[in-house]
């Protein structure tokens, strides 16, 4: 039920029609921007005018909120009335490196709250690195009768427990997704609280779940829910379960398998290739896990309209990714492990040329014997990047994580592919320059930005100068996103891309050597942006102190643990923010 | 560069080699089982009690049990500890160690032979199981609880001799078995009464 919208006329002058910028009236405006979708479009449009600042936040449905302490959850309630859905992004990312302690924060449990009372309706929750406690989770539950669709990326501090309170009381529910979130996962008896007339199911993935579900359950559960569209289930799902699974759904369009390595109970080879020829929509496929060559080859009938094929969880080894790729010309985006080698890479470039986007990750990223001279330790190499760039022309998306790079590969690379919005490179080994060359990166990224206008996000990694950091400056001119790490000589570096990155919204520096004059050459820059993050820097207090004192709004938190000495900033969480310091901070965040 | 003087204690006391298991007892940073050894993926079954600690300490901090040449540096490489769960690394000079190892199981008997996949069972016990469960239909009486010269499982090896399951160290048996045999009556008693 909505709030019906009284006429502002608090504080408005009642201008004659001729003076307002359109003379619609604002019903009708607010017509007209129910169409508008962006939150970034429905930004703009509220600092057009007052009318239109108010027709946007009556007729505004989904809010979108990057960084939850940026405002308070009564704040938005005031500013939108009409809210249906909402996104909400918590902790720094470096939480994901354990860069940032446990019980930092982002609690959903206030916004629930508030949320409650204020928009009884709520239908849908998106969150990602935020912490989501059982409770919070039966709160919801509860108190929103309409609630359809939950996703937790990242999250923590829920149980499975959680999960069984959201089954067994959310009866309108169309999605629940709990991906790359730590759950405490006390078994698989959640997915039987769905009641048996609960139909209305489209989406459901508990991938990272670790103990097994009653398999009835689940058959019965995909069996009744004829809209399900989405269904990635975890390792424990056999091929024989499998089969059964998909012939229920035959309309799945995103499918994450179970275990795919030989079952003994499995009726026959063929049934399950058949089982697969019959899903003709799906374009999105994922899981594995362990996979038996012999039978990799019954996904081949479903994968003619695949464009994402995650094997990101699958030891694969080239041979095998080869076959199947030739099964998949549709392809756009590609996540693998770097057991396929550069062999892989040359197979990925052979058969996926409409391929936009690539992650390559590592297989063993602690393995240390495979720090090499020159190759030979396994993974990827720049040699296999080149490869790729030569076949997928169309990348525009690379995440690569690999043991030795040259400067002339990655020019390379960005001369066959210039598109690059999203690059970013891991030399696994921290600092390491050109392996042939030995001289730093700063080239390498000096052709990614020079050449690559259109980058937005940018991660930087081997032994890198304050070279580097003077041509992202000089040159990333849409960069929103930079990632760096054991980089820079000086503060200068710091400074280049501060000063030089007009579009610049979120930094994060870890082992640099960045000090207090790096960091306070941004104090211009900080409002404009979401966030900043320094650890393991040459920050101090009084640095931190002096950004605190001189911009309000700005909240510049130092998380302090034992056994830092006082002068020091070991790790610096600076944001925007309208709500002032956080009320909820722990002992070990100290706002200044 | 900035100084990781606190890294270097936690990452000392983290490569000491214990007994006890990861996680047990720890207040504050346990060690990780996730890539401690280059093994092979080991079967669902084993990995449940690991599971539950690994969700437990899934908000610490992870390093490798085995001393590295250099001390590990927290959250570098960049990757996500639910990757490092999910998978078990392993080097590519290794790389047989995870291809299938599939072999064809006759039995005396049965019309049609099976095929299985040597590298999915951890142990003798396991295998025989396995076999029981797929020739069950074929023999009149049970394989178990029945006098075990009933049948014998018998294997051919690299050097083309036919040999009693059972003999040899497990990995020494699927690296050298090439096929399978169920024997059963007198030729399997010929066979055992020889032992």
């Amino acid at each position: 039920m909505n709030s019906k919208r009284k006429k502002e006329l608090v504080g408005e002058d009642n201008r004659p029609n001729d003076n307002r910028i359109s003379s619609l009236p604002d019903e009708v405006l607010e017509c007209v921007l129910i169409f508008l979708k962006s939150h970034k479009d429905r930004n703009a449009v509220s600092l057009v005018c007052k009318d239109w600042y108010h027709a946007e936040r009556w007729s505004r449905t989904h809010v979108f909120i990057g960084n939850c302490y940026s405002i308070s959850p009564e704040m938005v309630v005031r500013r939108f009335p009409n809210i249906r859905s909402l996104t909400l992004k918590g902790k720094p990312r470096f939480y994901d490196f354990n860069l940032v302690p446990p019980n930092w924060g982002a609690d959903i449990h206030s916004w629930l709250v508030v949320f409650a009372s204020a928009y009884p309706s709520l239908e849908e929750l998106r969150l990602k690195r935020m912490t989501v406690t059982d409770d919070s989770l039966e709160f919801l539950a509860r108190a929103f009768h309409g609630f359809k669709s939950l996703s937790l990326v990242s999250c923590d501090g829920f149980s499975t427990n959680g999960l069984a309170s959201i089954a067994a009381y959310c009866r309108n529910l169309t999605e629940l997704d709990i991906q790359e979130s730590g759950v405490d996962d006390l078994g698989g008896s959640w997915l039987s609280c769905f009641p048996d007339s609960f139909t209305s199911l489209e989406s459901l993935n508990f991938a990272n779940l670790h103990s097994e579900v009653n398999f009835d359950a689940l058959e019965r559960l995909v069996a009744r829910c004829k809209s399900l569209e989405v269904l990635k289930v975890n390792k424990h799902v056999t091929l024989e379960q499998l089969r059964r699974l998909l012939i229920k759904a035959p309309q799945l369009t995103e499918l994450g398998t179970g275990s795919f390595s030989q079952d003994l109970k499995l009726r026959s080879y063929t049934e399950l290739e058949s089982a697969f020829s019959n899903c003709k929509d799906l374009h999105t496929v994922s899981g594995l896990w362990v996979v038996s060559s012999m039978y990799l080859p019954a996904i081949y009938p479903a994968c003619s309209n695949l464009t994402f094929l995650n094997l990101s969880y699958v030891a694969l080894l080239s041979t095998d990714l080869a076959k199947l790729l030739l099964n998949c010309p549709l392809l756009r985006r590609l996540w693998i492990l770097d057991t396929v080698e550069d062999k892989g890479l040359e197979a990925v470039a052979s058969s996926c040329p409409m391929l936009e986007e690539l992650r390559v990750f590592p297989a063993d990223p602690f393995d240390q014997e495979a720090v090499l001279e020159g190759g030979g330790g396994g993974g990827v190499t720049e040699s296999g990047f080149v490869s790729l760039s030569e076949g997928c022309r169309n990348l525009h998306y690379v995440l690569f994580f690999c043991r030795q790079m040259t400067n002339e590969a990655v020019a390379t690379v960005v001369r066959n592919c210039p598109n690059f919005t999203h690059f970013r490179l891991c030399i696994m080994n921290m600092a390491q320059p050109d392996y042939l060359t030995n001289e730093p990166m700063d080239e390498a990224f000096g052709a990614v930005v020079k050449t690559c206008k259109r980058l937005r996000r940018l991660a930087v990694s081997g032994l890198l100068t304050d070279r580097a950091f003077e041509y992202i400056g000089a040159y990333a001119k849409n960069l929103e996103t930079l990632s760096v790490a054991f980089a820079g000589s000086s503060d200068r570096g710091m400074q280049y891309v501060l000063h030089g990155c007009p579009k610049l919204r979120k930094l994060e520096i870890r082992d640099s050597p960045f000090g207090n004059e790096a960091l306070l050459s941004g104090i211009e820059r900080y409002e404009s942006m979401r966030s900043l993050w320094m650890s393991a820097c040459n920050v101090t207090m009084s640095g931190c102190r002096v950004l605190a004192r001189e911009m309000p709004r700005l909240n510049v938190e130092v998380i302090k643990e034992d056994g830092n000495d006082d002068v020091a900033a070991e790790k610096v969480y600076v944001y925007r923010s309208v709500a002032g310091p956080r009320s909820d901070a722990p002992h070990f965040v100290l706002t200044l | 560069m900035a100084s990781h003087g606190n890294n270097d204690i936690e990452n000392l006391k983290a490569t000491e080699l214990t007994l006890r298991p990861p996680g047990s007892d720890m207040p504050e940073k346990p060690t990780t089982m996730a890539t401690k050894c280059n093994k092979r993926p080991i079967p669902d079954s084993d990995d449940e009690s690991c599971r539950s600690r690994m969700d437990e300490t899934e908000e610490m901090e992870r390093k490798i049990l085995a001393p590295p040449p250099k001390a590990q540096v927290v959250g570098w490489p960049p990757v996500r500890a639910y990757r490092m769960n999910s998978f078990r690394g392993r080097k590519s000079d290794d790389a047989e160690e995870n291809a299938a190892k599939y072999v064809k199981v006759s039995m005396d008997g049965a019309p049609y032979l099976r095929k299985l996949d040597l590298k999915v069972y951890k142990g003798y016990e396991e295998l025989r199981g396995a076999l029981q469960a797929m020739f069950k239909c074929f023999s009149s009486v049970g394989m178990e609880g029945s006098d075990e010269y009933e049948y014998a499982i018998t294997y051919e090896d690299k050097d083309g001799d036919w040999m009693l399951v059972g003999d040899v160290p497990w990995e020494m048996f699927i690296s050298s078995c090439k096929r399978m045999r169920i024997m059963k009556g007198t030729e399997a008693r010929g066979l055992s009464s020889c032992a």
